[in-house]
């Protein structure tokens, strides 16, 4: 059963990276969005915003990565989506293929897609001012933290993917989680907020992830919040593998 | 390969016993049996919801039936999965094509992951064979009808599988693009290959296929050949019918317009066979 499974998702990978280089409108519509809040907020809402001595782009970059991750996964769900409806996904399913790789082709291609919208997003945002002093071993560290982020929303966008009825269907599971950060960390300090907001606020995953990445950034001590947020990753992670595994198998016997 | 070789000896290339299948509170195979021997294009015919599909998609180990076995080319559907996926290949109801790929791309792509060497020169001769080499570096978005279905059916036919599902190959198709169908599964008979195809349309079936079940609300209502079938009827008998006159008639009647041997001219007592 395994003796192929890496040569198949090879495969199977290379079929799904071209269909996002040959439209590469998916990239740019991921990217858009968080680009335009990015300038939004810089631009325009920004200087109203007590945060710190850092320039507000970086402050607010952590938060606009989540949003253009979660952005990206919709992306993911749609994929899928259209291998199920069009018949490709049992086709594939019914031919003698390590059969996972069906699956796990759609979960590397949403990696390297949103690996490509996160390094549009940066770019920008180094253009409009974004600078950290972190060393390699920081950045390392919050690609880690962005890679996990990424493969857990992943396997939960399988989830839709997999069930959903009608192509709005597919994406639409992604818009609370693009919200997410606005009651977070994300923009402004969660100490502003009235008691049972800043207590949802920080008890988010959203804010620990986005607290972890700034702090590395910019060279803090992260303390805490690194674990907490590996955990929330980590666990959404497990949750969503295994519940996409169940709706897998009640689909395909 | 091996799979083929290993029970080339069994004369039935799909055995069917007893099959059901429900989804919820619909019982979409109540029992069913059939028999399909090997190089015979068997046709299974049914209405929208006779459980035509879900016996494909048991056959093709995409779904687990509720009770009963099926074997595909001497292997159980249920314990040797990955041995009947070598065997078969599913045309499913919906041309299975990469849009986005070109046609010589979907080719490439079945054949690796058929996991077979020179992969290049057989998406070239499927192209050729399926009239397709014209259009072979378009994407598959820009094709018809037609063009899709041969493509689909293309794909299925790389590795050779001893046995092809065809889900209602021929829906949603123009004229030609049901001709076009036709043709090409009257050539892989011509290669030993067994074909079960399911369809709504009779004259398909009538068409194409050796046997014929009629699958009718999850159960076999009638299987045999064409000739048998006819035979379950009364036979044909010779009845007069009164003949209107055509609007065509009365024009070329009240013009004047005399074309000699015009039998049907007039009114007059024709001959319907039924």
């Amino acid at each position: 059963m395994n003796t192929h499974f890496f040569g198949d998702t090879a495969v199977l990978l290379g079929r799904s990276m071209r269909h996002i280089t040959r439209s590469p409108d998916t990239i740019i519509t991921t990217a858009i969005t968080p680009i335009a809040l990015l300038l939004l907020f810089v631009y325009v809402f920004g200087g109203a915003v007590k945060h710190g001595s850092e320039a507000y782009v970086t402050y607010l970059l952590p938060g606009i990565l989540l949003i253009t991750i979660a952005s990206g996964i919709s992306y993911t769900a749609l994929r899928l989506f259209t291998d199920m409806q069009g018949g490709i996904f049992q086709r594939f399913q019914s031919m003698p293929i390590a059969r996972s790789s069906v699956l796990w082709s759609h979960v590397l291609t949403s990696l390297a897609a949103n690996l490509i919208s996160v390094v549009v997003v940066v770019l920008i945002a180094v253009a409009i001012g974004f600078r950290s002093g972190a060393g390699a071993l920081a950045w390392l560290a919050v690609a880690g933290i962005l890679f996990l982020f990424t493969l857990a929303l992943t396997w939960m966008a399988v989830i839709p993917g997999l069930t959903a009825k009608s192509v709005d269907g597919a994406g639409a599971f992604s818009y609370p989680l693009i919200f997410l950060p606005f009651i977070s960390s994300a923009f402004v300090p969660t100490a502003t907020m009235p008691g049972p907001v800043r207590a949802f606020a920080d008890n988010q995953p959203v804010t620990s992830i986005v607290n972890t990445i700034r702090d590395l950034l910019a060279q803090q001590p992260a303390g805490a919040s690194v674990w907490t947020a590996l955990a929330w990753c980590l666990g959404i992670l497990v949750v969503a593998y295994a519940l996409a595994m169940v709706t897998y198998h009640r689909k395909i016997a | 390969m091996t799979a083929q070789l290993m029970t080339a000896q069994s004369p039935q290339a799909i055995r069917v016993q007893g099959l059901e299948k429900s989804y919820k509170k619909v019982r979409a195979l109540r029992g069913v049996d059939l028999d399909v021997a090997r190089g015979s294009i068997f046709a299974l015919l049914g209405s929208n919801g006779a459980g035509k599909t879900t016996v494909v998609n048991i056959l093709s180990t995409l779904l687990k039936p509720d009770a009963g076995t099926a074997t595909v080319n001497g292997f159980d559907v249920a314990a040797q999965g990955a041995q009947v996926r070598e065997s078969i290949s599913l045309t499913g109801q919906f041309a299975a094509v990469d849009e986005i790929l070109t046609g010589r791309e979907n080719l490439v792509l079945a054949a690796r992951l058929r996991h077979l060497k020179g992969v290049g020169q057989i998406a070239d001769d499927l192209l050729a064979r399926f009239q397709l080499a014209d259009a072979a570096q378009r994407r598959v978005s820009t094709y018809s009808g037609g063009m899709r279905r041969r493509l689909d059916i293309a794909m299925s036919l790389i590795g050779n599988p001893p046995v092809i599902f065809l889900d209602e190959p021929t829906t949603g198709l123009d004229p030609q693009g049901r001709l076009e169908v036709w043709q090409a599964v009257r050539e892989l008979t011509g290669r030993g290959t067994t074909v079960l195809l399911t369809t709504q349309y009779l004259d398909e079936a009538e068409q194409l296929a050796d046997r014929i079940a009629i699958l009718h609300h999850g159960r076999i209502i009638a299987n045999g050949t064409l000739a048998e079938l006819k035979e379950l009827f009364p036979p044909a008998k010779v009845e007069y019918v009164e003949k209107q006159p055509t609007l065509e008639d009365i024009f070329l009647a009240i013009t004047g317009d005399d074309r000699t041997g015009s039998s049907d001219s007039a009114a007059c007592g024709d001959r319907t066979e039924r």
